[in-house]
């Protein structure tokens, strides 16, 4: 009876191993081919400022003569500051022209890189991680939050032009999920009232200060543990597996 | 797909990206390796619509080979979520190539042929992952002299000839080999021909020539064929052409021949012309008593250039261009004048670091340049770029050898090359013929200078093959008889009294000697239109109607009349050791210039006059085409590389 379970059970596995299993796709939320629109267009001039161009002098210096490909990335990065977050065609154009690159070499390691954003972004680009462990710590209610708040969806600006959203893999904070990414800070252990206040404060143009919410300096366990107290603690051997 | 087992390694490894080791034991066909590549491809077909049937390439589709090969017989892609495949906008990359970019496996091979062999970065990679598309990021189209052969390298149907879609199936096609008489490189073709049509050509592996390459132009000016074809015989009466019958108009040519003095009797070569014909031209005129076989072409820097061989051909094999490590070009263009040529010095310049340094006119090289010069008096200040080379190259422009200053441009050449170290069977001294015709022209006998020889001689009867050019900077005078013979009634025809309508290239093949004086056989792929006839029958034809007897009168005895003429003509392929070269600087016409000073042009400098550069070419739809989307692309903001 119960080997002819295990055989109809390994007979169900085997068939569903035979077909290919998918899922449904996540399409990047960017194209991946340029098309030309009022804001974003070839016949825009960009010109780095006078003191951007000492940083991308700076920058070219670092590489030996024959390998001034290699200042690229942080070229379109310093393009993409100055332009306010978002990389136009020109920009790319421009740093083609400084590194004596054919224009499609710069194409390709823009549109590589997500950190290159290709189309007019908002002020402020909330980047809301949604990867496991923050999706476990509630990122999908910090998500809505965010949305509601901004009026905007994924992958797209709000109203008024301040925010553009996206959705983001792993940004490496896993330590204080769920957390979303601001420009350049990081802004940790949050909650919905958290990230509320923060969208609230950036709509002022205050700056919410970066890090984790909790109370937390960093990234320590949350609570206190310390040595003398874990001795005892029976828990703690359950968990370490001795008992 | 190139996946290998070897042994030691227990995972399969890739073939292309694994360094060769001593003592490696590899396995291309185990049970291992074929489960992988069968794996791999099964990976490439889930993302690779299944639309075979309606694809252009099917038949000689890489994917569609290996699929037959490995393939599973039935799919393992469920779609459980009723996506579809992934699907790829398409792209625009001009009037000669049509994308499908859904069917693009990423192989990248257009990008790297793009940018290494036509030295145009126009193709990459946007995006990444599962998005990643083959394409050029913004709206452009992909315009070379040699884009036509992406479409040969692309494995599967993303890029696909758009002139021939939808046209035929590779197996319904019966194939010749022929030679391409765009240019004077004597690419290796295949003409693809069904039900006496030609419907497109294909470059066949030659590594000595083309490789496996050939220009746009070899590719699609096929179409001009149709265009303006000569199908019947006529005659000029009251200033209209009169269509007549073969056996009229042959009566008018003999008695014209007839009835003139053997020396007002002038032959004239076009650019197409094969050696058959050249030579079967010449015994006519010979035997009528005439010796004025002259071709459009003046090369008049010596008496003797019709004898040395040296003296108007490409002295290195193509193949050896590409160990070249110093160039200097001289009023020429070869990426225009000869795509496929210019591939090996663009090969020279990518790896073996070889340097180019021009005299001329700026134009569009597809390698880095170095202009040292305008015109024939910055030559000696160009001897000191050579100096250093181990094989130094100097490549003549055939247009620059009928300017003024062709003698002092040649004795300087030829003194810069003897003064260069060398190993002594490395020719330093080249020159770029552009005709198909030319080299086979001069080794038959017939003389250079046709323009210079017509106003000069004042011939009553003009017999041309084809001959279009001179027409148009001289038109002849009343009592002059112009006999036509050629495919295409443009300007040449529009001015003769008579018109034989011959056959072109594709329709009579044919011996061809290249720029190296290489002889290479093209066969016959179609019938000649309605009643165009072979241009050596018509010749023959025309002897038999004088009462002259040509002792040949098939393929066979025609064949050993050309080995009489020159056995070079009938030793194929190979390419023949240069004589008395030495002899070249003692035969130099006497120095007669006085204006050295004056620059050198070149004919075709930018794309867009590469595609409709002589009659045949822009009597092409296709061609025409091309030329308006250069010229539409050259207004676009995205036309810098």
């Amino acid at each position: 009876m119960l080997s002819s379970l295990r055989s109809g059970v390994k007979g169900l596995w085997r068939t569903s191993a035979r077909s290919l299993q998918t899922t449904a796709k996540l399409q990047h939320d960017s194209l991946f081919v340029h098309r030309d629109s009022p804001e974003d267009n070839p016949s825009i001039p960009f010109e780095f400022t006078p003191e951007n161009q000492k940083r991308a002098d700076a920058l070219l210096e670092i590489y030996p003569e024959g390998h001034k490909r290699a200042a690229m990335i942080p070229l379109l990065d310093l393009a993409q500051r100055q332009n306010g977050g978002w990389l136009p065609i020109s920009a790319m154009h421009k740093v083609a022209e400084l590194l004596n690159l054919p224009r499609m070499r710069v194409y390709e390691v823009a549109t590589f890189y997500t950190m290159f954003i290709r189309r007019p972004i908002g002020k402020y680009h909330i980047q809301v991680c949604t990867t496991t462990p923050c999706w476990l710590r509630g990122s999908d209610t910090v998500l809505n939050a965010i949305k509601e708040a901004t009026g905007c969806e994924v992958g797209g600006n709000s109203p008024c032009g301040k925010f553009s959203i996206s959705e983001v893999e792993c940004l490496g904070a896993c330590v204080n999920a769920p957390m979303i990414q601001v420009n350049d800070d990081y802004y940790e252990d949050l909650t919905v009232e958290d990230s509320k206040e923060i969208i609230n404060k950036l709509k002022k143009d205050e700056k919410p200060k970066p890090g984790p919410r909790s109370g937390r300096y960093a990234s320590e366990p949350l609570w206190r543990f310390d040595l003398a107290h874990r001795t005892t603690d029976r828990t703690w051997l359950w968990i370490a597996g001795f008992t | 797909m190139c996946l290998v087992e070897i042994e030691g390694m227990w995972k399969p490894q890739i073939a292309c990206a694994m360094p060769v080791a001593k003592n490696m034991k590899i396995r291309t066909n185990s049970e291992v390796a074929y489960k992988a590549q069968e794996s791999v491809l099964e990976f490439l077909l889930t993302d690779h619509p299944l639309d075979c049937p309606i694809c252009d390439q099917g038949g000689e589709c890489d994917l569609q080979d290996l699929s037959m090969k490995f393939g599973s017989d039935r799919t393992r892609f469920t779609d459980i979520h009723f996506e579809g495949k992934r699907a790829v906008e398409n792209k625009n990359l001009g009037p000669l190539i049509r994308t499908e970019m859904t069917r693009c496996i990423h192989c990248t091979r257009c990008i790297r042929f793009a940018s290494q062999v036509c030295g145009l970065d126009v193709l990459g990679t946007a995006g990444r992952g599962g998005e990643m598309l083959v394409g050029t990021y913004v709206d452009k189209m992909f315009l070379s002299e040699l884009s036509g052969n992406i479409i040969d390298l692309c494995p599967v149907g993303a890029l696909t000839n758009k002139p021939y879609m939808f046209k035929a199936r590779p197996w319904e096609i019966n194939r010749a080999n022929s030679i391409d008489v765009t240019d004077a490189t004597g690419t290796n073709i295949s003409v693809n021909y069904r039900f006496n049509r030609v419907l497109r050509v294909l470059p066949r592996e030659n590594e000595e020539v083309n490789q496996e390459w050939l220009s746009d132009k070899g590719r699609w000016s096929i179409d001009s064929l149709d265009i303006q074809r000569l199908v019947t015989p006529m005659y000029k009466c009251n200033d209209c052409l009169v269509a007549t019958e073969w056996d009229i108009v042959l009566k008018m040519v003999s008695k014209q021949l007839k009835c003139t003095k053997p020396f007002d009797i002038m032959a004239i070569a076009g650019p197409y012309c094969n050696a058959e014909t050249l030579v079967a031209t010449k015994d006519l005129l010979n035997v009528l008593g005439s010796e004025h076989t002259y071709i459009e072409r003046n090369v008049d820097y010596s008496e003797a250039v019709v004898d040395i061989r040296a003296s108007y051909s490409l002295n290195i094999c193509m193949k050896n261009i590409a160990l070249s490590d110093k160039i200097l070009l001289v009023g020429t263009n070869p990426r225009f004048e000869a795509p496929v040529l210019n591939a090996r010095i663009r090969q020279a310049y990518m790896f073996n670091e070889c340097d180019v340094y021009v005299i001329g006119p700026k134009c569009e090289y597809n390698y880095h340049v170095e202009y040292v010069g305008q015109s024939v008096k910055d030559l000696s200040n160009a001897k000191k770029y050579l100096q250093n080379a181990k094989s130094p190259l100097i490549f003549v422009g055939i247009d620059q050898l009928q300017t003024p200053n062709a003698v002092t441009l040649m004795r300087e050449l030829i003194r810069i090359s003897n003064s260069l170290k060398k190993s002594s069977d490395w020719k330093v001294l080249n020159i770029l013929p552009k005709e198909a015709s030319f080299a086979g022209a001069l080794e038959a006998g017939w003389k250079p200078g046709g323009l210079k020889a017509i106003q000069s001689l004042k011939p009553r009867v003009i017999l041309s093959l084809g001959a279009d050019d001179v027409f148009r900077q001289w038109s002849p005078p009343k009592d002059c008889t112009v006999i036509y013979i050629g495919f295409q009634g443009d300007s040449g025809a529009a001015c003769a009294s008579i018109i034989l309508p011959g056959s072109a290239y594709t329709e009579a093949g044919g011996t061809f000697l290249n720029m190296e004086c290489r002889s290479q056989y093209a066969q016959p792929a179609v019938s000649p239109p309605g009643k165009a006839r072979y241009d050596w029958k018509i010749i023959r034809a025309i002897a038999e109607y004088c009462q002259i007897c040509l002792f040949y009168t098939d393929p066979d005895s025609i064949c050993r009349r050309l080995a009489q003429i020159s056995p070079n003509f009938v030793s194929c392929g190979t390419c023949q050791k240069r004589l008395f070269e030495d002899l070249i600087p003692q035969l130099l016409a006497n120095d007669s210039s006085d204006c050295v000073g004056q620059p050198f042009d070149v004919c075709m400098k930018k794309l867009k006059e590469y595609y409709c550069s002589d009659i045949y070419t822009s009597n092409s739809p296709t061609m025409v085409k091309a030329q308006k989307a250069v010229m539409k692309m050259e207004k676009s903001p995205y036309c810098h590389v």
